[in-house]
């Protein structure tokens, strides 16, 4: 479903991406792990044309988004992106900050609009802050929200860029199991994490990045159990 | 002090009560007129100096530099004087090179605010707005906009003031605006105190309600998000922040 050839980015100067490839297959769950600043940030914000790509090609669905052909716009209406830090759209309650890209983008009706958005709010469990504004929410209930405005675009796939890190501890409960849902009712994934557990429980892969390359793959078992590079065993043997 | 006070006539200024009036109502046109227009234009100024095309940066910035750089009462002249008469043939009288001038030089100032407001607004909400697939200026108009329009009120606000005040220059191309009033009675009489603090008054008068309306919007946007109470007041029917 997303295929990734020879995926490299710099900043100038820094190369951040040094040549990544990877296949992820409809339904399926990629935790992807790895030391601060090894562009797992910037691994996700490609997939979604956030970043520029310097050199290499990403396709979704067969079709090769980082061409000068492809609408951006229409790309990014396939892919969901939760952000570390929210961002809600502060002057919009709840319901609105759902419905707006629906309404907006995919021209759907207000009745229809809201609709969906009161069937995602209750499996995000709240139903009842529809008219609430972010500022009266919780970190939690914030990413909850923010999971459900990436959903009512429908997404074939959907980006998580370390959803829990911003998150009080006891609150990082509630948006894995959100999570856990999604990826129980057949969401596609991506899921940058620092939750090994999570990484463990629901990825049917797990990737670990370093310096710009997918350092090793596999199963959670193959890479929490025996992982196979040095790199790997360091920093798991950090984080565990 | 008494002998000063009992010279003071005041009578004058009444008899020339239609001239203070009209060159209110004057001033306060030119003003509103000066600063809806400015904003508008200080709009696409604002955005054009955040812009990447080197063909909307370069114009949009000199512009900026240009009404920023030389005297508002140079720029009234200039208009009325030479702009205008140029490109129609003949003056359009002193209300729209007015106008113009002030809207024009207001731009500037409201396009400095503008691009710092929007600048002001996290970098994360323009990237959640375009990864739901919102194009550049939809996400513009309905997510950044409306949060960076609440930053702006305070330095908005202080504009809508000097704009005012500064109205008072076209006076030189005879407007008949408020100070024009006062020139019109003082050169009558040939008195100096009555009419100019006739005037100095009324302009403190309208800059001190001014300050007190700025305050009130000011109070109601800057502090939080929700709808206060009060909104639903004065709303019919439901207020949608989203448009
Ligand atoms: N816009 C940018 N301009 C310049 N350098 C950047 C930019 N974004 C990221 N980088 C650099 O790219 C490198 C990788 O960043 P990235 O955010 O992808 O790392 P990460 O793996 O997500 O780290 P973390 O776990 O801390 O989030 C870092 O060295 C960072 O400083
Ligand atoms: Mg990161």
């Amino acid at each position: 479903m997303i295929k990734i050839q020879g995926l490299h980015k710099s900043f100038g100067k820094l190369e951040v991406l040094r040549g990544i490839n990877c296949n992820i297959s409809e339904k399926e769950v990629v935790c992807v792990i790895g030391p601060s600043g090894s562009g797992k940030s910037t691994f996700l914000r490609c997939i979604n044309l956030l970043e520029e790509v310097t050199a290499g090609s990403i396709y979704i669905d067969g079709v090769k988004i980082n061409s000068k052909d492809t609408d951006i716009n229409e790309i990014r209406k396939e892919v969901g992106m939760v952000f570390q830090q929210f961002n809600l759209f502060p002057h919009m309650n709840v319901l609105e900050n759902i419905t707006i890209a629906p309404k907006r983008i995919r021209k759907m009706h207000e009745i229809e609009a809201n609709d969906l958005a009161y069937q995602l709010l209750e499996k995000v469990g709240l139903r009842d802050k529809a008219s609430a504004y972010p500022e009266q929410l919780s970190g939690g209930q914030m990413q909850r929200v923010a999971i459900a405005r990436a959903m009512a675009m429908r997404p074939k796939v959907m980006l998580f860029d370390e959803p829990t890190s911003a998150l009080d501890p006891e609150m990082v409960k509630e948006v894995l199991d959100v999570m856990k849902q999604l990826a129980k009712d057949g969401m596609t994934m991506v899921v940058v994490t620092h939750e090994m557990g999570f990484a463990r429980e629901m990825g049917d892969r797990v990737l670990f990045m370093d310096e710009g390359i997918i350092m090793e793959e596999g199963t959670p078992s193959e890479v929490f159990g025996q992982p196979k590079s040095t790199r790997t065993q360091d920093f798991l043997s950090k984080v565990l | 002090m008494i002998d000063f006070l009992d010279a003071i006539r005041f009578d004058m200024i009444w008899n020339y009560k239609e001239l203070f009036i009209r060159g209110l109502w004057i001033t306060l046109s030119l003003t509103a007129v000066g600063y809806v227009g400015g904003i508008i234009l200080g709009l696409f100024l604002g955005i054009g100096k955040l812009s990447k095309i080197k063909w909307i940066y370069y114009p949009a910035k000199y512009y900026v530099d240009f009404f920023r750089g030389t005297p508002l009462l140079v720029q009234i002249l200039l208009i009325h004087l030479a702009v205008i008469p140029s490109i129609f043939g003949h003056s359009l009288g002193y209300f729209v090179s007015g106008a113009t001038a002030l809207m024009l030089n207001c731009a500037a100032y409201n396009a400095e605010i503008i691009r710092a407001g929007i600048q002001s607004i996290e970098k994360g909400q323009m990237e959640a707005a375009r990864s739901l697939g919102m194009p550049q200026g939809e996400a513009m108009r309905f997510i950044i906009l409306p949060q960076a329009f609440r930053r702006m009120i305070p330095p908005l606000g202080n504009e809508l003031i000097a704009l005012l005040k500064d109205s008072s220059l076209v006076t030189v191309i005879a407007a008949n605006d408020l100070l024009y009033a006062g020139k019109v009675v003082a050169g009558a009489y040939a008195r100096f105190w009555e009419p100019y603090i006739t005037v100095a008054i009324l302009y403190l008068l309208l800059t001190w309600v001014f300050t007190k309306v700025i305050a009130y919007v000011e109070k109601r946007y800057s502090n939080s998000y929700i709808p206060s109470q009060r909104r639903r007041l004065f709303s019919f029917g439901r207020a949608s922040a989203g448009g």
